[in-house]
């Protein structure tokens, strides 16, 4: 028997009020794997790597961290479970009210109670890890441009040297150079970093390039799970008709949310 | 039967919101009492609920009082009870107008600031952010307005409370012919503890109700721009009643015989 899964979902539901938005998930990345999720919009991505990380209190089944089930947990336990985490969101989720080094150190300053010098020199070094200068760190987050904001985010999510990283929709809104820019700074920081991640996305290409296995989320279920080698040739309609962004097939896109 | 479904479902959101509203309370309480306390986010939060609300509150004092002097001293004319000017505007203004009104023009002032704030950083997964850097969102928004809150308002009010009397005192000694050194005695012996202490609990209430309100409608909100004024609305409106009804209760229970 090898070593237990990094993360391990067994049966995960969730719903909100009467819409059912994941429905039994069973899903096991391996330590220092890079797992991408597809899917379409409003499938429950994001749901799903709330749940992992306990923003969202799934209805039932199992959610184990190297090996340890998350819902039993004690509120300390929690935090320093937590502390394994780091996360990209959607639209960087930067601290306004703080300039870029503190946004990036905030981790460092409040929970690990890091000196101020300590914590900006680390938030200097992770801003020119994600190629911005140290001009930046003074800056606020309204100064920013989307993709600069998406690198101060990536630099904050790996400041606390994090050993799972989840991206929600790394390179949305995106245009596609620096979406590769973006793209090969997180296959660069997880590799430096040895981290195990999940990206969800539905863009393609990023999912190509970051992936080691795709998992495809659909109606609440994952319905294909594979190396990315293999997505081509998956056999599998509602996987083909996704990678290949046809409108004709066996997913049909609510047009009304709910 | 229509009607009895509208009644039932018309009740039972009341009192989800209700509960909602308590456990969010308790939660933010329970936080209050361990440490650690962030103190820079406190003094901020006080610079921010205080000292800018100082011209605000102050004017409407001063406003207010000079009125209540005038129109007491046309009322009380007609029994030939000129004198009580003095007695009837510290009396309302320390009692009732100095903390409700104070408590009204910090409201409208920081509890929409405050929903719109936690909202905004609600809808944009900064509150989502907080957590996953091991930074419980309570601690750190929530608590520091709350004590922010409840220390700050009585200050405000005692300034209000002054500024107030003064306005009265401008008007009566100005226009009305009163002598500076009577009404000013008058003044001093109609001011009783009691009415000073209602005032100052009356004000730190006052401060609890407009930071919980502002932090529970901003840290609940959903559905992106529209929600976070939505938040806004709810939290400003939630907060003039609750404080009117708070007053009452005090009021009530501290001068019922």
């Amino acid at each position: 028997m090898s070593a237990p899964a990094k993360i391990a979902l067994k049966g995960l539901a969730k719903r909100f009020g009467q819409k059912v938005v994941l429905d039994g998930v069973d899903l096991e990345v391996a330590e220092g794997e890079s797992l991408v999720v597809i899917g379409g919009s409003g499938t429950g991505k994001s749901v799903l790597l709330k749940c992992i990380i306990g923003l969202l209190r799934p209805e039932a089944g199992e959610v184990r961290i190297d090996g340890q089930e998350t819902r039993r947990m004690s509120a300390a336990e929690r935090k320093a479970q937590m502390a394994k985490f780091g996360m990209l969101f959607q639209g960087a989720a930067l601290f306004d009210s703080l300039p870029v080094w503190e946004n990036v150190a905030f981790g460092l300053l409040r929970a690990q109670r890091m000196k101020k010098r300590a914590a900006r020199e680390i938030a200097i070094e992770k801003l020119s890890r994600v190629g911005l200068d140290a001009a930046v760190a003074e800056l606020y987050p309204a100064e920013l441009s989307g993709g600069m904001k998406k690198r101060v985010g990536l630099a904050r999510a790996i400041a606390a040297e994090p050993e799972i990283i989840f991206f929600d929709e790394p390179t949305t809104g995106l245009d596609p150079i620096m979406s590769d820019v973006i793209n090969n700074l997180i296959v660069e920081c997880v590799r430096d970093l040895g981290a195990t991640t999940i990206t969800i996305t539905h863009d393609m290409v990023s999912a190509r390039k970051i992936a080691h296995n795709i998992a495809m989320l659909h109606d609440g279920r994952i319905i294909w799970h594979g190396p990315k080698e293999a997505i081509d040739r998956s056999g599998n309609p509602y996987v083909d008709q996704f990678i290949h962004g046809r409108a004709e097939g066996p997913i049909k896109m609510a047009v009304r949310a709910g | 039967m229509q009607f009895l479904a509208i009644v039932g479902r018309v009740t039972l959101a009341a009192f989800a919101a209700l509960g909602r509203l308590a456990i969010f309370a308790g939660k933010a309480l329970g936080h209050l009492a361990r440490p650690p306390i962030d103190v820079q986010n406190i003094v901020q939060q006080m610079l921010s609920i205080g000292y800018f609300s100082l011209p605000v509150v102050g004017l409407t004092a001063l406003f207010t009082g000079a009125a209540l002097a005038q129109q007491i001293y046309v009322g009380s004319s007609r029994f030939n009870a000129e004198s009580t000017v003095a007695a009837v505007v510290v009396i309302a203004i320390v009692r009732e107008l100095g903390p409700v009104l104070g408590g009204l023009m910090v409201a409208g002032r920081v509890s929409s600031a405050m929903a719109a704030e936690i909202g905004t950083m609600r809808v944009t997964e900064q509150i989502d952010a907080l957590v996953t850097l091991s930074t419980d969102p309570f601690k750190y928004l929530v608590v520091p307005r709350l004590i922010a809150g409840v220390v700050t308002l009585p200050m405000l009010v005692i300034v209000a409370n002054i500024i107030g009397v003064f306005g009265g005192f401008l008007v009566a000694t100005q226009t009305l012919g009163f002598n500076p050194g009577n009404y000013l005695q008058t003044t001093m012996d109609y001011l009783e503890a009691t009415d000073v202490a209602s005032s100052l609990v009356k004000a730190a209430v006052f401060g609890f109700i407009i930071a919980l309100m502002g932090s529970y409608h901003g840290y609940h909100s959903s559905g992106g721009a529209q929600g976070v004024g939505r938040a806004t609305t709810d939290a400003v409106v939630s907060a003039f009643i609750l404080i009117l009804f708070a007053n009452l209760v005090i009021t009530i229970v501290v001068f019922r015989s």
